[in-house]
């Protein structure tokens, strides 16, 4: 298979702008001829419907949700970055590029996350102008805050409610659209298939959550912006009903995979307190712009720790890194706890956690400086622990929360499937191993509006709009429909003795362990096998209540973890495959001394890509070699 | 800790619903929706239906969970329902958990109601008109803190429609004033200010919410605390443009 990422020639700097220019435009008059399918409506495809919509297009949009506003992104805590230099501070495109591409272990494309970077000031604008409430100064310009990996104050934010502002922006523009009758939106309305016609994407089949009708949509190219897959591992911060559905069953038409092993452990989460827990909370990473991180030095030592004096405290990342200290970026603080906990140096009463310590902050700056901050985080966090955290530290420990990894898309954010389209965390594209904080928002926000309203244009400007035209009565849309009826059937049919939760709980458990925060060759082998049976046993023993032609939340989740078991197995084949440690994925084979991670660029300077061969098949390999011809690979160093 | 809930169940929109009693048996520590999670699984084990509901996040922000409890939206504290730990309760209590309950919000099933009224209400204005790539350079357009900060408090609504369900006579207004108000408040909201009040209050009364009689019971059971003060300055706005308001000029296009 020929892969071709279609990045422009040309200097660095210059890519975008000469790539615009190249492309195939659609004349004003031909764009309501041509309907635009967009899956998924958080920020990525919010932002999407509303700008193709505003071009002229057609738009149907999806969503699981029952209203837009309800996506994922609305969870985002901390913010998003920019390269506006409001600070003057130094930031500049290329700094942000720069950061992006190191903090992502060298394992992304450079020209899309120089185009990202440059795109980013775009993004602020366009809030601002939407009336999104950024955070301000008193003089009425917009404020800033440092995230994790960066030297300079480049994340807007808006107090600790980012991506709900966000996304409240993008869904007033969406609205907007639907309001002119160019968006129609489906919400409640699944997508379980995506379907093919003579090798390009020409629709979707879905299921209407509160009737159980199975639909076909037809359009002239289909986005997925379906967010992503952290809980394959069951706990996670991701919201309960993000998937990997839609992704995965467009992989299974021949969308390939990229490095769906790089995933992100976020260092501050409220540590697991017991079997019944059904999430993890982030607590987010703007905290450590003031919270100095530490455990005891002894280990066993079990005193409160306001009664561990000073001088027996270790703060182990001001100590290891001294020039990032506690903003060193998620993977390295992540791994950091890990390594204190296994020496027995954690806290609190599992001692998988560490203290998250606000009391210097309180004191230079008083508890209502603090509070103005992270009011909102503090509060969650007492009412979740019960705990006050203005007078005792916060305990945390890392937990899933991102997925690099996604559809292969090259630089028009396109799949392999010609009109296939991947945006937002959904897709693979810009975060290499590790994301930096405040990034994702950026990068479903720059997909959307910026990236896809002109790249789409090349593709259907090949196509006639009048003539190219493929409908549901095609025998592919036919065939996608029954597919869906029969994995259903079967699905209801099974009335085994275990809940969907119980598999869903084992696969999660098995992928924490083995394909973590850290993995070897010899776990990851147990954790094949151990995924293998996990699968049989959902064939054979799962039981799903109740019929289709309702609301049927079991059946719902059911047809999402048969889909992440599936997914848990490539995990770990990508694991396995990748010799050598990078930015989230941490083989315990490759790593120095001190234990940092390893790369070997001579070898795994690439993007895996994997192709499904069938059920039951194992899946090919291909690569994306990666070319680096501005920044120098050097060992990522935050000391 | 053991509980008895009453829990209404329906099984969709035209069937007839009633309050059924469990019992379960968890810990103190978990969360409004993870003792309901621990029903569901003993129920499907059994084979009975589970209970469905509207969930999310479980962080307080996405809106989605909803539940009346013991005759209060999101139940005794001020918070969203997945943010409610149990320690708010006492062992052996009963625990009644219904829908929310208003004929804007008909219900689908169990506990789950179709709350897309709101988003048709946000279609109808909620919104400021700036298309993708025409937005000036954000800092300048300069908004004085304490403005912007207000404006934040009223963009702080989840959606979650707890006001309506806490309103005797299910209104919707501070749900909508919360919108309008916060982009009323903003600079980039003035020039569609008045219609846009307009507009919203009509699908507002188009959907069959109810009439607003200011008893506040919305505010004090807002999960993020919206303020009445929204409705007033709604109220303001949409008295303005209804005495204001002209019909829109044709204006030829020109060759
Ligand atoms: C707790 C938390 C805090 C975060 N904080 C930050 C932060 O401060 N800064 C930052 O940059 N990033 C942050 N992130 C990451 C960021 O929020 C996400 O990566 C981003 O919002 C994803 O946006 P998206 O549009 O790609 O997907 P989502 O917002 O997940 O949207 C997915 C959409 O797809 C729909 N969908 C999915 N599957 C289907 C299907 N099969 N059929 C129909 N519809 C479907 C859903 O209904 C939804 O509309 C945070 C993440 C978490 C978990
Ligand atoms: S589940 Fe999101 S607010 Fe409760």
């Amino acid at each position: 298979m020929k892969l071709d990422s279609k990045i422009p020639e040309g200097p660095l700097a210059e890519k975008w702008t000469k790539h615009k220019f190249n492309l195939k435009l659609v004349n004003p008059a031909n764009k309501r001829k041509y309907t635009i399918i967009v899956v998924g409506t958080g920020l990525a495809g919010a932002a999407a419907a509303a700008s193709l919509a505003e071009l002229g297009y057609n738009v149907k949009a999806f969503s699981f949700h029952d209203s837009p506003r309800r996506a994922h992104s609305i969870a985002a805590q901390g913010g998003i970055n920019a390269a506006k230099n409001y600070q003057n501070d130094g930031d500049s495109v290329y700094r942000l590029f720069y950061d992006t591409i190191k903090g992502g272990d060298y394992r992304a494309r450079e020209a899309n996350v120089y185009r990202l970077a440059e795109v980013s000031v775009n993004i602020i604008d366009q809030a601002v102008a939407q009336g999104v409430p950024f955070a301000r100064e008193y003089g009425g310009t917009l404020a800033n805050r440092s995230f994790g990996g960066a030297q300079v104050s480049r994340t807007f934010y808006a107090r600790g409610q980012t991506g709900q502002q966000l996304l409240l922006g993008a869904y007033s523009a969406l609205n907007r659209q639907i309001a002119s009758g160019k968006v129609t939106m489906y919400t409640r309305t699944e997508m379980l298939d995506v379907v093919t016609v003579d090798g390009k994407a020409r629709g979707i089949v879905t299921r209407n959550l509160v009737t159980g009708k199975i639909e076909s949509h037809a359009g002239d190219a289909v986005l997925l912006c379906t967010g992503g897959y952290g809980n394959v591992f069951f706990l996670s911060t991701n919201a309960m009903n993000s998937n990997v559905t839609a992704a995965w069953r467009a992989h299974k038409k021949g969308a390939l995979f990229s490095n769906p092993c790089y995933t992100q452990i976020h260092p501050t989460c409220i540590p697991v307190s017991g079997d019944y827990q059904s999430k993890l909370t982030l607590m987010s990473e703007s905290l450590r712009n003031d919270g100095r991180v530490w455990v005891p030095k002894k280990v066993g030592d079990n005193r409160p720790p306001d009664q561990i004096p000073e001088d027996e405290r270790d703060y182990y990342l001001e100590r290891r890194y001294r020039s990032f200290g506690n903003l060193v970026p998620r993977d390295v603080a992540s791994r950091n706890a890990k390594m204190v906990c296994d020496e027995g140096r954690g806290v609190g009463p599992t001692k998988l956690a560490v203290y998250l310590d606000f009391a210097d902050a309180i004191k230079r700056d008083g508890e209502q400086k603090i509070s103005e901050k992270y009011g909102n985080l503090f509060d969650m966090y007492e009412k979740i622990t019960g705990e006050n955290p203005y007078k005792m530290p916060m305990r945390i420990y890392p937990a899933v929360h991102y997925t690099m990894g996604g559809l292969w898309v090259d630089y028009n954010l396109m799949t392999n499937i010609p009109g296939l389209y991947a945006l937002g965390e959904a897709n693979f594209s810009d975060h290499g191993a590790n994301r930096l904080g405040a990034s994702a928002l950026m990068q479903g926000l720059a997909d959307g509006y910026f990236v896809i309203p002109y790249t789409i244009g090349d593709y259907l400007a090949g196509m006639n709009p009048s003539t190219d035209k493929v409908s549901v009565d095609h025998p592919e849309f036919k065939k996608a429909e029954q597919e869906v009826m029969d994995m259903t059937k079967k699905l209801l049919s099974i009335n085994g003795t275990k809940t969907v939760d119980d598999l869903h709980k084992e696969l999660g458990k098995v992928m924490w362990e083995y394909c973590g925060m850290a993995r070897n060759a010899e776990g990851l082998k147990i954790a094949k096998q151990k995924i293998k049976e996990i699968k049989a046993d959902f064939w054979k023993n799962v039981r799903v209540l109740g019929k289709n032609e309702e609301l049927n939340q079991s059946l719902e989740k059911a047809h999402r973890v048969a889909d992440f078991i599936e997914l848990g197995e490539l995990m770990v084949d990508d694991a396995l495959a990748r010799n050598e440690s990078c930015g989230g994925h941490f083989r315990e084979e490759y790593q120095s001394e001190d234990g940092e991670a390893e790369r070997d660029d001579e070898h795994y300077a690439y993007v895996s890509c994997w192709e499904y061969k069938g059920p039951g098949q194992e899946e090919e390999l291909h690569k994306e070699e990666l070319i680096f011809e501005n920044v120098k690979l050097t060992k990522r160093s935050y000391k | 800790m053991k509980l008895n809930l009453k829990i209404w169940r329906q099984s969709d929109a035209s069937a007839s619903g009633k309050l059924v009693d469990y019992k379960v048996d968890i810990n103190p520590e978990m969360s409004f929706l993870e003792m309901l999670d621990v029903l569901n699984e003993e129920l499907a084990r059994k084979g009975e239906d589970p209970v469905a509901f509207d969930h999310d996040c479980r962080e307080g922000i996405c809106g989605a969970c909803s539940l009346y409890i013991n005759g209060r939206p999101h139940g005794p504290m001020q918070t969203t329902t997945c943010q409610l730990h149990m320690r708010h309760f006492k062992d052996g209590e009963t625990i009644i958990i219904e829908p929310w309950r208003a004929a804007a919000f008909p219900l689908l099933k169990d506990l789950v109601v179709d709350r897309s009224a709101f988003d048709r209400i946000n279609h109808a204005g909620g919104f400021v008109s700036v298309n993708t790539g025409s937005a000036p350079d954000a800092n300048e357009i300069l908004i004085p803190k304490t403005e912007s900060d207000e404006a934040f408090n009223s963009a702080a609504c989840i959606g979650c429609g707890a006001c309506v369900a806490a309103c005797k006579n299910a209104s919707a207004m501070l749900f909508v004033s919360a919108k309008i108000s916060h982009l009323a408040l903003l600079p980039q909201g003035q020039p569609e200010r008045e219609r846009r009040a307009e507009n919203m209050v009509a699908q507002m009364d188009a959907e069959g919410f109810g009439a607003c009689t200011n008893t506040g019971a919305c505010s004090i059971e807002c999960p993020k605390g919206i303020s009445m003060s929204n409705i007033a300055l709604m109220n303001r706005d949409f008295i303005f443009a209804s005495l204001t308001s002209k019909p829109e000029l044709k204006v030829s296009e020109g060759a």
